[in-house]
Order: C-alpha cells, then structure tokens, then sequence
C-alpha cells in the first residue's frame, strides 16, 4: 500500500511551492508566510499542530482542479479544511503538504422547495443553510452542536451527527448529490437530484470518508418540512443509570423522540453557571426528551412519555413552557463543550458510540477510570443513538497531564468497542483515534479499506495517514500497549 | 422457519478456491430477483445455509441476521415486537433473503418518506473476493469508523463481495394507517404530491396510477386523524393490498409481457414525454413504465430531466440494463471491483457488462 513519509520539508521547497501555485490561483489566494499559515495549524483539536507548507484558498472549482492537477503531478499530498471545527484533526495539516481551505465557498447556489433540496458550496455554514429556507417552513435536518460554525463540506466529509439524528438521520441521510473533484483534478457528480443513481453507492461512501477519497466542492441536501409542534421534557434523576434505562423504556413504547439527550451532574453544573437555563444541579443525570410532530401527536406521546419517566423512577419532570424556554434548555445542551471548558484550562472529548442498554455500565466504568487516572470526566451524549461524549479535564500545562488524558481517552474508546460499539460516532478518526483503529478493525478489514483508498487515490495523496492507520503502526500501537503508553521507538513521530 | 445455522467458514473456503481458480460465481438466496440486473454465468453459491437471526433486542432497534435468513422470517419476529423494516422491502417472491434483498437494495412505498434499504443498514459482514470475511459498521445507530463499506454494498449486486450478515436499524409499526384516493391527471397529482410532501403530514406512501392518486398516511392515531382530514381525500378500504400490491408487483399494471422499466427522476420532475403505460411512485421519484421504446431514447429523456433508467424487468438482459456510467465514474467502479474482488469472481457482469 502506498505510504506517505513525511520528510521535514527543505527550506525553499515553501517558496517554490508558493511560487508555483500563484501561478494557477490569484495571489492572495496563497499564504506561504509561517505567520499566515499559523491559523490553519490545527483544527477544533488543538492538541495537535503543525505548520502546512502552503494554504490555498481556491474560490472556484476550476482553481481546485488546477491545484489538484498540479500537486497529483508532483506527488505533494493535499488536505481539505472547511471551518476547522472537526474534533478529530481531520484537517490537521500535513508539514509536506497544501492545506486547501474551502472557506471561500460559501454561497447558497439553489433553492428547489418543492422538490425539498437546496445545492451549496462546501463553506456554507451548517447553520445557514436552515436559516435560508425557515421562512418557507424548511429545514436542514442534521445539526451538530457546532452548527453555527461548522460548514456542511466538513459535515459531509465527517458524517456529522446532531441532537436530532435519532429520527431525523445523519448526514448520509440527508443529502442527495455531490460534486467532486478528484485527486487527479477531474470532476465527478455522485448521487443524482433523484432519490438514488445508477452502479455503486458512492454518495453513502464519500460521506464521512475524511477528505480521503476527493475534495467535495458542492453539496446538494435535502430539506424537511419543520415539525408542526416540538415539546421539550427535562427529567431529573438521582442515579445514572436509572437515566440510562429509561432511554431504553422510551423507546419501548413505540415512540421515536425527536431528540433524546442526557447530561451528568458535573455537566449539568457547568451548562448552568454558562446559560442559567434553570437545570436541576442537584440531579445525577437529566434526561432531554424532544417530542415533535403534529400537536394531536405531540401532545398523545407527551402523555406516554410522562409516565414512562415516571416508572423509571425520576425525581423530576419539567416541560419547556413555551418555544423560548424549549431553546433556552436546549441552549445549555448544545453548549456543554465551551461550558466544560470553564471548569478545566483544557478538556478533551470522546465520541464512543454503544448500543443503548450499556450506557449505565459504561458510565460507572468511565467514572472508575477517571478515578484511577486522577482526571475529572463531564459526559453529556446523544442518549436515543447511545452516542457518549465524555469531557475529560485536565490541564495542558501540568506536565504528563495531556498524555495520561490521552491514554485514558483511549482506554474509554477500547471500552465503547468491547461493549459491542465504536470509537467514533460522528466525530470521525482524524489522527486522533488512529491507534483505536487497530482495536475494532482485523488488519484484513484494514487492508480492505487500503485497497478502497487506492482504488481513489492511487498515491495516497488526499489526506494521507488519517483515519486508517497502517499495518506497522498497529504492530507499533500493540506494543505500545504492553509498555502501558510508554512507546518502544519514543523517535518516532507520533499524531 | 429460518434455522440458526452459521456456515461463514465453508462460505469462505467456497470463495477462496474458486478466487485461486478463477471460477465465477453466482451468488445467490431464495432466486426470487435472480431477474434483476444484467444476465450472468457463475457456478452458484448458495446463501441461503447460512441462516438465523443472530442479535435482537427491540428497545435497541436494531436487528442482526445472518443472509440466508427469510425475510418473511424476519419481518414477523419484529412484527411480534411492534416493529418493522422501514424501507418495507419488496419480496418478489416467496423465497425472498436478507441478503438478496441487501445486494439488490429495493426498497417499498415508505422509501422516500422513510428512507430506503441503505439507510437502514448499520453494518454488515462480507466476504470479500480473496476469501476474507470481515466486519464493517456495526449494531450502533452511528458510526463513522473507517469507509462505509455497509452502505456501498446495498445495491451492489454482489459484485463487490458476498454480504453473509446484517444489521439493520428497525422502526415501530405505526399505530395507524390510512388510504386516500383523489382524482387527477399525472401532471397535477405530481405536483400535489410534492407539495403535501412539503408539509408535516406523516405521509408514508404515494401512487399515481390511471389518472388516480393514492396517498397513504401513517403514525399515531391522532396524527393520523389530523391528515385525514387535512387531505380530505375519499377513502380507500383495501389500502394494505393495494400498497402490498405495489410493493410486490402483484398489482395488475406489472402482469404484462412488455419490457418494464423503472425511471428514477427528481421526484417533482413533470411528467415524460415517452409513450407507454405509468405508475408513478415515490412522489414522483420512481416511475414505472411498460414500452418498447428502445433504451437509448428513454435513457436520454430521462438524463434530461435529471434521471437514471433502469430495465428492471423483461427486454434484451445482454446489453446494459443500468443506466451506463460516464466514464470517468465507471473508472471509480472498476477501481473499486478490484479493490474487492481482484479476479473478479463475484456476479461477473451483472451490474455492468465490464465489472
């Protein structure tokens, strides 16, 4: 399988390359100054930096074909950046390569409401895209807690989830075409404005693939009619796991909540001294149930909900009295990770995904481990998709803290895998969970996704050395294991 | 009933010598689709001994099942639990698998208010064209570890490997449903429908047919309440055997003789200018259509309008029967067969005569 070593680039080689590319974009199109490029260094995971070689930012998808010819024909890999909001350092630059910004395509191109479909640049904001049709009684369904930020190329390119994914679906659910540029610089349409295309299912797989098979320059989404009516139910409960299993007693019923969320103690104090939305601080975990539909039906499951909450035993039951306070609980919700980072200099967050019924075990186990590391862990998750992010806090200037956060998150990721579930939900592997891979994937599987890569991007150019780890690093990453996180070869270079 | 019987390892050994002798196969459940897609030679390979549901758990909504399950085994054990398969997969017949029903990736009436057969598909186990069987996705409603290779296997005709377990995401059956029928020509009953579609009202099925549209509608009782008097259509008493009749097509528009071609457009695209008999589905996204037309002027009326034509049924199955690809994305899917299935034993020709 082709591989990419990553050389510390000569000196010049930046110059040249700047040069070169200003010859195929307008000048200001490039940055090759060290002090320009420090903004691009690292995405929402700032953990890990590094300096590109040269950022371009292309406005139209000729200058991306123009770029992506020239770098295929000179072998320098490429790595696409939308808002630099991932978790995962999925767009962490590479010290050999060009980070292409997608920033500048940002334009809403096509709104077709009666076929319920709007075509966007990549840059448009998540967000935006919603806002654009709400006037007309549309949305666009997936919504990430960053969604004011994130743009919908990187939600594409990650599979980003949301609070309302549950019945509402990903992002692979929710979009119908793509154009795309390969690495060669040719581009492709995949998907169709129909509901499915002809030959192989290339859509499902560009999405969430990490910038790794070709760079996406437009998106075409489907828009959905917005609920007649949502509630909003907070239940407050004095144990986690009598919360975890009234998830599971909600969807017993029969009833698909809009949005099933839940919140800890730790995180429901910080949310709170963040939006003073009113939670039950006193409470070892609340419940978020969204009911949405038309107000007959909203207002039959309201009824059922209730009591299923009660013989689950909560302590609690609030129900947002009007479409403000609905928000105003939502709020501290979709703003637990900047909350988080009011409690700690730094957090660090986990994306494990398990089936529903583990979610009490699996959060007692997350508190022992937190306990045995000496870090204080804050979970807040998409409880309807037993999607789990925990927070862990530490501080990045206590020397060892970051790396035994790192091992701990790790040890969080390994446990979401031996219950049956995966290291990332929506999030995505990036470089950050790299060495997970080799837990849940066979080193067969591993190969196959090699072989997929290649079948794209025969040079391993687009993004090289994310997502999918080698096979060498494995055997690295097993050793590592016996040595409890000392690495064997501490030269070489680490994600 | 469905045994519980897992072969996965002889199903390997199969694959692997016929990849070292370079046999093609020709994969196969209960052959209720064997008439779908391109006509191809193989030595069969038999799915249907691999048997049984291995995991479910109704308040996960998930279901695990070996391929060579049948899928009327399948549906009535989540029908015990309230449940059902959201994209209300079309048998065809009586012998109809899990697995047949995966690589063929049809979906029913719900698929485009509920999603189709790949939207549902939460992971799969493949064995892959040197014999390997491996794991992709898995039994949690979200996961993005690796390359989708559950979703690019729907659909696939086998041709990329053979798919031997599934997990699919399940739905509760809604407490109520209900047929409307309303009078009008094709042309304003695709517009109705894309405006109601526009709307919240929980439609779960839409049909137009002989200058009449069927509208179903489905959830909760009060819900279902609302839209019908929202709609206000006449209603329909055989509604389940008119949408099991569209599903299966039992419906008397498909007993006929004459090539039957499936036009997959932009569901509010007015109507065709090609001569033959319709039915349209989907909202106006899957529109049947019985003609002689030759294949060449109905791909290119439906390329006009956005679309893709398949010859789903009848016609000369030695030529291309799915919409041919352009190149360049052909040359992705010829990639792709490789990097599955190097010695190209797996339903060679099905999908495209090259692949």
């Amino acid at each position: 399988m082709a591989q990419t070593a990553e050389p510390t680039p000569a000196a010049g080689d930046r110059e040249a390359l700047g040069r070169a590319l200003r010859s195929l974009l307008p000048d200001d199109a490039v940055l090759d100054h060290p002090e320009e490029l420090r903004p691009y260094e690292c995405d929402g995971l700032s953990a890990y930096r590094k300096l590109p070689l040269v950022v371009v930012l292309p406005e139209t998808v000729e200058q991306v074909q123009e770029v992506m010819r020239y770098c295929a024909g000179q072998r320098i890999p490429v790595v696409a950046r939308g808002a630099g909001t991932g978790l995962s350092g999925g767009a962490l630059p590479l010290e050999n390569g060009v980070l292409m910004s997608l920033a500048k395509f940002n334009r809403i191109l096509d709104i077709d409401l009666l076929n319920r479909a709007a075509r966007v640049q990549p840059g448009v904001r998540n967000l935006a895209i919603s806002e654009a049709v709400s006037a007309s009684g549309f949305y666009y369904a997936p919504d990430p807690s960053s969604q004011i930020a994130c743009s919908i190329g990187g939600n594409v390119a990650e599979n980003a989830g949301g609070l309302h994914c549950l019945k509402y679906g990903l992002t692979v659910h929710n979009i119908l075409k793509l154009q795309v540029v390969t690495v060669e610089g040719d581009l492709v349409t995949i998907g169709s404005d129909g509901l499915d295309a002809p030959g192989y299912d290339l859509l499902a797989l560009m999405t969430g693939s990490e910038g790794m098979l070709g760079i996406i320059v437009e998106i075409t989404v489907r828009l959905l009619p917005k609920p007649m009516s949502a509630k909003l139910i907070m239940a407050s409960f004095d144990d986690v796991e009598k919360a975890g299993d009234a998830v599971g007693n909600i969807i017993a019923t029969g009833i698909i909540p809009g949005g099933l969320e839940m919140m800890d103690n730790l995180a429901t104090r910080a949310t709170e001294d963040f939006v003073h939305a009113g939670y039950d601080t006193n409470a070892a975990a609340i419940l978020f149930c969204e009911l949405d539909g038309t107000p007959e039906e909203v207002d039959a499951d309201l009824v059922r909900v209730n009591e299923v909450l009660e013989q689950s035993g909560c302590t609690d039951i609030r129900i947002a009295k009007d479409e403000q306070q609905r928000q105003l609980f939502w709020s501290g919700r979709k703003a637990a990770f900047p909350a988080a980072g009011r409690l700690s200099p730094d957090y660090y967050c986990i994306d494990g995904t398990i089936p529903r019924k583990k979610i009490g075990y699996v959060l007692t186990r997350i508190a022992e481990m937190g306990r045995e590391y000496g870090l204080r862990i804050a979970n807040v998750f998409h409880a309807g998709d037993g999607n789990l992010h925990p927070l862990i806090l530490y501080d990045g200037n206590k020397p060892g803290e970051f790396e035994r956060t790192e091992e701990l998150g790790g040890k969080i990721l390994e446990l979401s895998v031996e219950v049956g579930g995966t290291i990332t939900g929506e999030h995505g592997v990036g470089v950050e969970k790299i060495n997970q891979m080799c837990v849940q994937f066979e080193s067969t599987e591993l190969t196959q996704f090699h072989a997929l890569k290649h079948a794209f991007d025969p040079h391993s150019l687009l993004n090289p050395g994310k997502a999918v780890p080698t096979l060498s690093r494995c055997a690295e990453f097993g050793a590592m294991h016996v040595h409890k996180g000392e690495l064997k070869f501490p030269h070489l270079e680490r994600f | 009933m469905s045994t519980d019987n897992n072969i996965d390892k002889e199903l390997c050994l199969v694959v692997k010598q016929a990849a070292a002798e370079g046999t093609p196969l020709r994969l196969h459940g209960g052959d209720t689709k064997s008439f779908y897609g391109r006509a191809s030679d193989g030595q069969p390979l038999d799915l249907r001994g691999h048997s049984g549901i291995v995991n479910y758990e109704p308040s996960e909504l998930v279901i695990t099942a070996r391929a060579g399950t049948l899928l009327v085994d399948l549906e009535s054990s989540l029908a015990e639990q309230g449940q059902m398969l959201g994209f209300e997969p079309p048998h065809l017949g009586a012998g109809a698998t899990l697995g047949g029903t995966i690589a063929c990736g049809l979906s029913g009436p719900r698929r485009p208010y509920a999603g189709a057969a790949r939207d549902f598909v939460l992971g799969v186990r493949i064995i892959n064209g040197r014999g390997e069987l491996l794991r992709f996705g898995g039994q949690v409603m979200k996961n993005v570890a690796g390359y989708d290779i559950s979703r690019l296997s729907v659909g696939a005709l086998g041709t990329l490997g053979a798919i031997v377990e599934v997990s699919l995401k399940v739905l509760p059956v809604p407490v109520r449903e209900a047929t409307m029928r309303f009078a009008m020509p094709a042309d304003q009953a695709i517009r109705q429908m894309n405006e109601w579609a526009g709307q919240p009202i929980p439609i779960s099925g839409t049909c137009h047919h002989d200058g009449v549209l069927y509208v179903r509608v489905s959830g909760s009782a009060a819900g279902v309440d609302a839209a019908i008097a929202r709609l206000d259509g006449e209603m329909v008493d055989e509604g389940a055997a008119l949408w099991h009749g569209i599903r299966e097509h039992s419906h008397a528009f498909f007993a006929d003789d004459q090539p039957q071609w499936r036009i997959s457009v932009p569901q509010a695209a007015a109507p065709l200018s090609l001569d033959g008999d319709w039915l349209i589905e989907w909202g106006g996204a899957q529109r049947w259509l019985k003609t002689e037309a030759p294949a060449d002027v109905i791909r290119e009326q439906t390329e006009a309008a956005g679309g893709h034509a398949t010859l789903f049924r009848g016609g000369d199955r030695t030529q291309e029967v799915f919409h041919p690809l352009r190149p360049l994305l052909f040359n992705l899917h010829r990639n792709l067969k490789d990097a599955f299935d190097p010695q190209r034993i797996f339903n060679p020709g099905r999908l495209y005569r090259y692949l």
